[in-house]
């Protein structure tokens, strides 16, 4: 399935402070994450996380802390901040309204189609 | 150096060279690189095939810069302004529209000096329009060059017609106080007038305010350095023509300093445009050396007022000086901030820079509660009025920035709150000034 690119950029946000919610976390390992948890179907284009990732920064979401650890190379880590969870919880708000309002507008369609999980 | 090496640092100088990416986004883009190979590697690819799939995984570099410029567009704010492909073939002739209206603007001043009898007994309106004759001219250049359409072109005129309408057909009194007022304010009102045009219309966004705020701050230095190099020629021009009798001299200089005044605010700001790289270091370095040096200044005149009391006479002008030292300090407050990258952490600069701004708070609130336990035995006068409207607004900027930055040192909020307090507040300074202009001289019957 191959997910639009619109609502991949909509969802990256979201996605990356709910990760670093977990723990705090480098570029690359996010990517992992994502890959990860959306077994596959969200694919990014690797650098774009970055600018992502500055941006969040800037707005006060995530600090971040170059750091070496004991095994490995030297890597900018991302740590959520109080202000990335308000963030965060006010996003996950907005996006049980739309998929509430999706899943509601699908099965009013009654026959025509059936939303996704209910056959 | 193995071939994935160098194919590595290749890649590194390649993505280096778009402006917007600097060295720590290129040592993290590396290390994305180098997990991804390292990785790969352990699925089976070999080296050179590995390289090959994490730089297509990383995308293609022109959307990768282009996403780096606009989160980071403090970096490279000059390219947004030039930017597009036929601006930059068209360098050899870009010269010709600034320098139009440069001359134009020099050429209006000159009349409009002439008509008003300049220099003998120049006419009361002379000196309340002078702001209006030139900075129209900087609006129209920016409004040209970002190319604003008829509705934009508009809303950038407005301003000015409601503005020269206003204060012309006020009845002010031959000489009267709130005409000199009027002198100083009105240019301050108009260039905010020409933030419209500057920003192409976005006034809403946050980053393109900024973007205004360094732009008068380069203009800024450029002119003060035009004015150099205009006084040494005033100067030599004097000295030469001195043999011939010094009234010839005094009547060149007569006319080629306002008209060269006049010019010289379009060039100012044409190479802000053009030529920001040569400055743009020297901003940060300018705040860099006069913020610990107010800060010692004002700490020092703080404790000293503190211990010895406001006594002895006021002097009628301790309000206006307050309010100048309270400008400068926030415009050292908001260089330092256009300059600052925001993914830096906070560090002593902001510690240097938030002691400045207490300094001066102290300093203030001193004067002021001296100063208004006195307004009721001085009365208001127009000076005044002005004076201590001005120092109300830039007190209350002043204490919420101290209020912001000490939060955001320890941590507690991110420093682009305080970023978009300034650039929020921005309007109120431009809004005063058009105030100032267009109702205080009916409070005080234009006396």
């Amino acid at each position: 399935m191959h997910i639009d690119k619109d609502l991949v950029a909509a969802s990256a946000t979201p996605l990356v402070l709910a990760l670093l919610v977990e723990g705090e976390s480098y570029g690359y390992e996010i990517l992992k994450q994502v890959r990860a948890v959306s077994g596959g179907e969200i694919e990014w284009t690797d650098g774009m996380l970055y600018p992502l990732l500055h941006r969040l920064r800037r707005l006060g979401y995530v600090t971040t802390e170059w750091r070496t650890p004991p095994e490995g190379r030297r890597r900018k880590y991302y740590a959520i901040t109080d202000a990335g969870r308000d963030a965060l919880a006010e996003q996950q708000r907005q996006w049980v309204t739309v998929t509430q309002a999706l899943a509601d507008v699908w099965r009013g369609f009654g026959g025509l189609m059936t939303a996704p999980g209910e056959t | 150096m193995t071939p994935v090496e160098s194919h590595i640092a290749q890649w590194r100088r390649f993505v280096g060279s778009a402006p917007a990416v600097n060295g720590h986004d290129l040592d993290e883009l590396e290390g994305h690189l180098r997990d991804q190979i390292i990785e790969l590697g352990e699925a089976g690819l070999s080296e050179d095939e590995a390289f090959l799939v994490a730089v297509k995984r990383m995308g293609d570099v022109d959307s990768l810069s282009r996403e780096f410029a606009r989160e980071h567009s403090n970096r490279l704010w000059k390219q947004l302004v030039l930017s597009s492909e036929e601006d930059r073939e068209s360098t050899g002739r870009e010269w010709l529209m600034p320098v139009g209206f440069a001359v134009a603007a020099a050429i209006v001043i000159q009349m409009a000096l002439r008509m008003a009898g300049f220099p003998d007994e120049p006419s009361d309106w002379l000196a309340r329009n002078l702001g209006s004759f030139v900075l129209p001219f900087l609006a129209g250049y920016f409004a040209l060059r970002r190319e604003l359409d008829l509705r934009q072109w508009l809303l950038t005129v407005a301003p000015f017609v409601l503005v020269g309408i206003v204060i012309n057909l006020y009845p002010y009194t031959g000489g009267a106080a709130t005409e000199l007022l009027v002198a100083v304010h009105l240019p301050v009102a108009l260039w905010f007038a020409v933030a419209y045009p500057y920003m192409g219309g976005t006034v809403r966004s946050h980053r393109r305010r900024m973007d205004f705020v360094r732009f008068t701050g380069e203009w800024f230095i450029y002119f003060v350095l035009i004015a150099l190099g205009g006084g040494v020629l005033m100067g030599l021009t004097g000295l030469i023509l001195d043999p011939i009798g010094s009234d010839m001299a005094e009547r060149v200089i007569e006319w080629v300093l306002p008209s060269g005044a006049a010019g010289a605010v379009i060039v100012a700001a044409w190479l802000v445009e053009s030529k920001q790289r040569v400055v743009e270091n020297m901003a940060p370095v300018l705040t860099m050396i006069f913020t610990p040096l107010f800060a010692l200044m004002l700490t020092v005149a703080a404790v000293t007022y503190a211990v010895s009391g406001v006594v002895g006479e006021f002097d009628r002008e301790l309000l206006g000086i307050f309010d100048a030292l309270m400008v400068v300090v926030l415009g050292l407050v908001l260089y330092s901030l256009s300059a600052r990258d925001a993914s830096q952490p906070v560090g002593w600069m902001d510690r240097i820079q938030l002691v400045a701004v207490s300094g001066a708070l102290v300093l203030d609130v001193l004067v002021l509660a001296a100063m208004l336990a006195r307004i009721g035995d001085l009365g208001f006068t127009p000076n005044r009025v002005a004076a201590l409207g001005l120092n109300l607004i830039l007190l209350l900027n002043l204490a919420w920035t101290a209020y912001l930055s000490s939060r955001s040192l320890r941590g507690q909020v991110s420093v682009s709150r305080l970023e978009r307090w300034q650039t929020a507040y921005l309007p109120v300074f431009g809004l005063w000034a058009a105030a100032v202009v267009v109702v205080v001289p009916p409070m005080f019957a234009f006396s």
